[in-house]
């Protein structure tokens, strides 16, 4: 069946590792996680789908951040997979020495390093670089959430444009998050010329998986940048996390696509492109765009972002319906 | 064997002799001599097996020895100053894991003003990180120093941290005995780690430990550092009986036999104080040198016992604490607490300031010591300035 | 490492969390339910259609027959006969196109002739008699399923052949009397002793014999009409006889050059669609409202206008004069549903009138049967079992109030022989109550892909051989996929892949359970349930 679900009876073959009875469940039950947390969902296919690849042949290291602190507190680890916990802003360069040490070792044991988009996108962004820049054979996933939640969700250098976050509150003056001309992590990655980077989204967990069990398998350094919607920190039901996800795939506002060595080598196109006012309006974080006062500046330039991605990636040939 | 060698060029052989499994190089004088040093031995194929990593910082070069160390393998990095404060995160970090890294710390001040010379204001702000902290004396000393913190560290579960003088020791020519692969390899024996990542035995390292447990962590950690003096001083003894040479140890004793009063220091200087009581003494004066050698953990008792003749002690060290005075200072008076011993304090050779034998001499030519004196200072320059201070004066009241 | 090894609070074993039961914070509760599928809920046989769907995408073609045919044993006629209202009720109409589960059904059906699977035969025997008085779908269908209860059946019936409706109200073009023939067949093989050209005009006389009667008579006269018509140049025939003539290779009436059919309903495009096939040059339907308003359906008004038949609408037979036809113009209020005559006339040419407005039941039979009422509407009056006034004789399909399509009579019957055997055996019939429909809204179609419905193959040849090509395996196959499942778990594993908090086991034979020790009740498995198959609870 060509159904997008993780699994199908009828046809095993390209059944998910999510789907299978025995997968390895790498984080599991009893962790704490929020209701509905997306972090919790893509760690775990993410790990899942690298311990798959590699026959569980997989250490991790995590930056401080949500995931580590609710899937770790003593006396209760979640984790299934040998993991450990250093600092906020060290893991890439954490999961360098792990790599060497296996390596001088002569043991094939494949390195992960991941954390939000605090650890990743602001303090961590030195060692990564610098993991990047030495090619060192490690494979980081930044969990994005857009915000730092696990201190209640101040900005970050991933927060969007007008968020509304505890440090970007909107009043008569502002309206949310500071208009500034972003940080593309993954652009940055792909800008180390590094083999390989891709972006995924849990709204798409076949896809999710394959890119990771193809980047753990690569020597040298990778990145694959998730997306994980935050039912608290957006502000959304806590049942519609997946759905958050599509819709913000669907605009265009987070993109699809994978680059190897410096190249953007794919995207994934989006069937049909919603505009990008039925992404914002599925979130309180973006509410006060839509109130009476609101200038409609804002959302326009949410969707030139938006718009600009679909453009640069190649993720429609037709026209997002605005 | 014999050579004439850089101190950090020694220090450089002499971690190559243990073996490490990753070297993490990022540059600051007056360390970067040393992993210069490394990368040159990496490089012509003398230290095999070794991954050698420039990083980009020194949070990332003490990071990357707390993942390799996690992984399983022997790891080493330097620094110095600025650097150590850059790390600083990771310092305490390495320790409350328990990895056995060792560390050379090449000893420099600390800015602003920005100063690359030596003291000990960098190795004095890392005193309660949780590292076992050893002061070498002579490159020999720094050689000795660090193939037996591998052996502490390892043994203790604690990463340890070898201070050097910068430039005093890191950039001086000396002649320093080095041993054989075959005796360093005896000595210490290859890495067997207590907690490593292991796929096929799954552990969570480094976990969020909630205050239901934290205390408990905490005074374990206490505990461990209490029970490493006794480590120390027996590695000291077993490098003495392997090497023959008395370079490690808790504390140092200079001439305590006799001695009326004792110089109590840490590092290199301790040799320009040696030379300075020798011509005393041979003048009449009854003077003795203790160098502390263990500065973490603090060996109180060791301490204690040493100056239980003493009945004036000067604690001279290159560090101090702004606000408060001497550092070693408080510790020594508090070892020496209940006892009759007068302590004073000297804070010495700030930012590379030389201290000659004169200086020393003309202190201890003084009969009455002032409770703290900064040696050698320009007295022109402090009372100039400190009148141009306004001082003490405060608007708080009048806005009542 | 033993565990004692662990450094205090640094290191940790692995999978401890499971300690902590997480779902003491859930407030609400995922439950899997099983909602009603609206194709199953508006089929008037009761099908299972999801199910043997669902054993169909497996290809397990022999088993999504028997599934059928547990309800319905026509599925190679009632592939080419059933309105399909599950069709209209299909949620995949409002995303790419109903699934073509009549065309399935049919299909199927056809692959299960050209096999020759077999009803099983009673192993036991009630030992109870049953006479079914009529032929047709329902009585047919009565049969069978009575049959599978184990007791002994008899029908009789009035006309030469058996099938009622089935074969005298659908032209053979609709459905091949070989593949009507070949289900009748099997139905009669499980032991049911039918008795064809058997009138029964005094039902009194012959339910002695019997523990139950089930009448199932059908409407076959015609209705009656005060049209006045002069002259015998023009043929005025009833559709109802004309199709009789026609299956029992009677002799035929000239319907000549230019025919009239009269009413708007499906037998009125059958006989027009007849008569193009049995010679005419022009076939005219004449209809009192508007097309939109003609009983009959879309697909069979669209395939005769693709034939040629014309539709004069708003349209009333006022006098047969010869060979002129005096049409009287209509003004309809649509929304009061009131007729009233324009005043504008119209004369058109005819060699021969077809009437197709209506069948009514024979009554005759009933004579001398205490008890049982006949509606101001002229049918069969009973009750919520299927018995009508006179105890032991129950009634169903087109003499009873009903919407007279053979799917709905083949629901009769199978309805009637269920609440027979209940009365036999003495026993009420518990009603059990309906789940809730998963409509459209309860489904979460972001994991469906859109696929093509597939569109029946004709023939084009304007002939009385079917005009309808059946699909083949593969085909069905693949059309059958394109099933929702609305309401009732597929295995596609969405909530077992996406809880955050791994609450949902999955064993090696797929099923699925909820873990409440650790679900937190964030409801994502349900809002990401494709089809609608779980329900959150407080």
């Amino acid at each position: 069946m060509s159904n997008s679900t993780i699994g199908s009876r009828l046809s095993k073959k390209k059944n998910s590792v999510q789907s299978h009875y025995d997968r390895p469940n790498t984080l599991s039950s009893g962790h704490r996680a929020c209701q509905g947390c997306g972090e919790a969902l893509a760690a775990r296919c993410a790990i899942d789908a690298a311990y798959h690849a590699t026959k569980g042949n997989i250490a991790i290291v995590n930056a401080t951040g949500c995931l580590e602190v609710f899937s770790c507190v003593f006396p209760e680890n979640a984790w299934n997979v040998p993991w450990m916990h250093s600092l906020f802003g060290n893991a890439p360069a954490v999961a360098t020495g792990m790599a060497a040490a296996m390596r001088a070792q002569g043991k094939n044991v494949r390195i992960i390093a991941q954390g939000g988009d605090g650890g990743t996108t602001d303090i961590g962004m030195g060692t990564l670089s610098g993991m990047f820049e030495r090619n060192d054979d490690v494979l980081y996933i930044c969990y994005d959430n857009q915000a730092y939640m696990n201190t209640g969700v101040q900005r970050s250098s991933a927060t969007p444009i007008l968020a509304r976050t505890a440090t970007t509150l909107p009043n008569a003056v502002y309206a949310g998050n500071e208009v500034g001309t972003g940080k593309n992590v993954p652009e940055i990655a792909i800008a180390h010329r590094i083999p390989y980077v891709a972006t995924a989204s849990i709204a798409n967990i076949k896809d999710l998986e394959e890119k990771v069990a193809k980047a753990i398998n690569i020597r040298g350094a990778k990145y694959v940048h998730i997306h994980v919607p935050c039912p608290l920190g957006w502000g959304y039901p806590t049942s519609e996390t997946i759905k958050v996800a599509r819709a913000a795939v669907e605009c265009g506002m987070f993109p699809l696509f994978e680059a190897e060595h410096g190249k953007v080598v794919g995207s994934t196109p989006i069937e049909n492109v919603k505009p990008v006012e039925e992404y914002l309006r599925l979130q309180r974080r973006f509410a006060h765009l839509f109130s009476k006062n609101a200038n409609p500046q804002a959302v326009e330039e949410l969707q030139k972002i938006a718009s600009a991605n679909i453009e640069k990636y190649k993720l429609s040939g037709g026209i997002a319906n605005v | 064997m014999l050579f004439q060698l850089e101190g950090s060029q020694a220090v450089a052989r002499a971690v190559a002799l243990c073996r490490p499994k990753t070297v993490c190089a990022y540059p600051i004088t007056p360390q970067t001599h040393i992993v210069e040093g490394l990368g040159e031995l990496v490089r012509s194929g003398k230290l095999t097996d070794c991954e050698y990593i420039n990083v980009e910082s020194e949070m990332a070069a003490l990071s990357v020895a707390i993942g390799s160390e996690t992984a399983g393998v022997r790891s080493y990095t330097a620094t110095s100053s600025q650097g150590l404060l850059y790390m600083m995160e990771a310092v305490y970090n390495a320790s409350g894991m328990e990895l056995p890294i060792v560390m050379t710390l090449g000893n420099r001040a600390i800015g602003a003003p920005i100063n690359i010379w030596n003291d000990h204001t960098d190795a004095m702000s890392v005193r309660d990180a949780g590292w076992i902290m050893l002061f070498a004396e002579t490159n020999q000393e720094a050689v000795d120093l660090h193939i037996q913190a591998f052996k502490i560290a390892e043994k203790v579960k604690c990463p340890v941290m070898v201070c050097v003088d910068g430039f005093i020791l890191t950039h001086a020519y000396e002649r320093v005995d080095l041993p054989t692969q075959e005796e360093v390899d005896d000595f210490l024996p290859p890495y067997d780690p207590h907690i490593s990542l292991d796929p096929k035995n799954p552990k969570a390292i480094g976990t969020m430990v909630p205050p239901g447990y934290f205390m408990e962590v905490r005074c374990l950690a206490h505990k461990k550092q209490i029970d490493a003096l006794n480590v120390v001083e027996c590695v000291g003894n077993k490098f003495k009986e392997k090497f023959g040479r008395d370079s490690g140890g808790l504390v140092r004793e200079y001439n305590l036999e006799k001695a009326e009063t004792v110089i109590v220091t840490m590092g290199s200087v301790a040799g320009t104080i040696k030379d300075t009581i020798d011509e005393l003494n041979q003048k009449g004066g009854k003077y003795g040198v203790l160098s502390i050698v263990s500065y973490r953990p603090f060996p109180a008792e060791a301490i204690r016992k040493a100056l239980k003749k003493a009945k004036k002690v000067i604690v001279l060290e290159k560090a101090f604490a702004v606000g408060i005075g001497g550092i070693l200072f408080q510790e020594i008076s508090l070892a020496l607490k209940n006892t009759k011993t007068e302590v004073k304090s000297v804070v010495a050779g700030l930012g590379g300031r030389a201290i000659t034998s004169d200086m020393i001499k003309e202190y201890l030519n003084h009969k009455n010591h002032d409770d703290m004196v900064f040696l050698g200072l320009n007295k022109e320059v402090i009372e100039r300035e400190c009148r141009l201070l306004d001082k003490g004066s405060c608007d708080c009241k009048s806005s009542f | 490492m033993s565990k004692s090894s662990n450094p205090f609070a640094i290191v940790d074993d692995a999978g401890t969390s499971r300690a902590n039961k997480t779902g003491s914070w859930k407030t609400m509760c995922p439950q899997y339910v099983h909602r009603m599928p609206p194709c199953n809920a508006t089929c008037p046989a009761g099908e299972n259609i999801q199910k043997w769907l669902s054993l169909a995408q497996e290809g397990k073609i022999r088993k999504a027959w028997e599934v059928m045919v547990n309800d319905n044993p026509f599925p190679a006629v009632m592939g080419r006969v059933c309105y399909h209202t599950c069709e209209r009720a299909c949620n995949r109409e409002q995303f790419d196109g109903a699934v073509h589960i009549n065309l399935i059904e049919r299909s199927i059906g056809d692959i299960a002739l050209e096999s020759e699977w077999k009803f099983e035969t009673p192993k036991e025997h009630s030992g109870k008699k049953i006479l079914i008085v009529g032929a047709g779908p329902s009585g047919l269908s009565a049969a069978y399923f009575l049959r599978k209860f184990g007791h002994e059946v008899t029908i009789y019936e009035s006309q030469i052949k058996s099938g009622g409706m089935m074969r005298y109200g659908v032209p053979r073009y609709r459905l091949s009397r070989a593949v009507l023939d070949a289900e009748i067949r099997r139905i009669i093989e499980t032991g049911v002793k039918l008795v064809c050209n058997k009138r029964v005009t005094h039902l009194k006389n012959e339910i002695d014999n019997f523990d139950a009667v089930y009448i199932a008579t059908g409407a076959f006269m015609a209705a009656k009409t005060d049209i006045e018509v002069k002259g015998n140049s023009c043929t005025v025939i009833d559709a109802v006889d004309l199709f009789k003539k026609l299956e029992n290779g009677m002799d035929m009436p000239n319907l000549g050059k230019h025919v009239l059919v009269y009413g708007g309903g499906n037998t009125a495009i059958d006989a027009a669609r007849t008569a193009l096939r049995l010679g005419a040059e022009s076939v005219k339907i004449v209809y009192r409202r508007t097309i939109n308003n003609m009983p009959a359906h879309k697909e069979e008004i669209q395939d005769a206008l693709k034939e040629g038949v014309e539709i004069l609408c708003l349209s009333c037979i006022g006098m047969i004069d010869g060979n002129n036809v005096l049409v009287n113009k209509m003004d309809y209020d649509e929304e009061n549903d009131i007729l009233s005559v324009s005043g504008e006339k119209d004369i058109i040419q005819a060699d021969s009138v077809i009437f197709a407005i209506g069948q009514s039941i024979d009554e005759g039979i009933l004579d001398g049967i205490d008890g049982i009422a006949v509606s101001e509407k002229g049918v069969i009056e009973i009750d919520k079992n299927m018995m009508t006034g006179a105890k032991g004789i129950f009634a169903g399909g087109d003499v009873v109030p009903c919407k007279r399509t053979v799917t709905h009579a083949i629901g009769h019957g199978k309805k009637a022989a269920k609440c027979i055997d209940a009365y036999l055996n003495g026993v009420e019939i518990t009603q059990n109550v309906k789940p809730e429909v998963a409509n459209f809204k309860k489904l979460n179609t972001a994991y469906y892909k859109k696929v093509a419905r597939a569109e029946i193959q004709k023939n084009q040849a304007l002939s009385f051989s079917e005009s309808d090509i059946s699909l083949t395996e593969r085909e069905l196959i693949g059309e059958a996929e394109r099933c929702f499942s609305c309401g009732n778990c597929f295995h596609c594993d969405n909530c077992y892949g996406l809880c955050p908090d791994g609450a949902i086991h999955k064993a090696e034979d797929g099923t699925l359970e909820i873990d409440l020790e650790y679900c937190k009740g964030c409801g994502i498995c349900a809002s990401e349930c494709p089809c609608g198959a779980i329900k959150m609870t407080s």
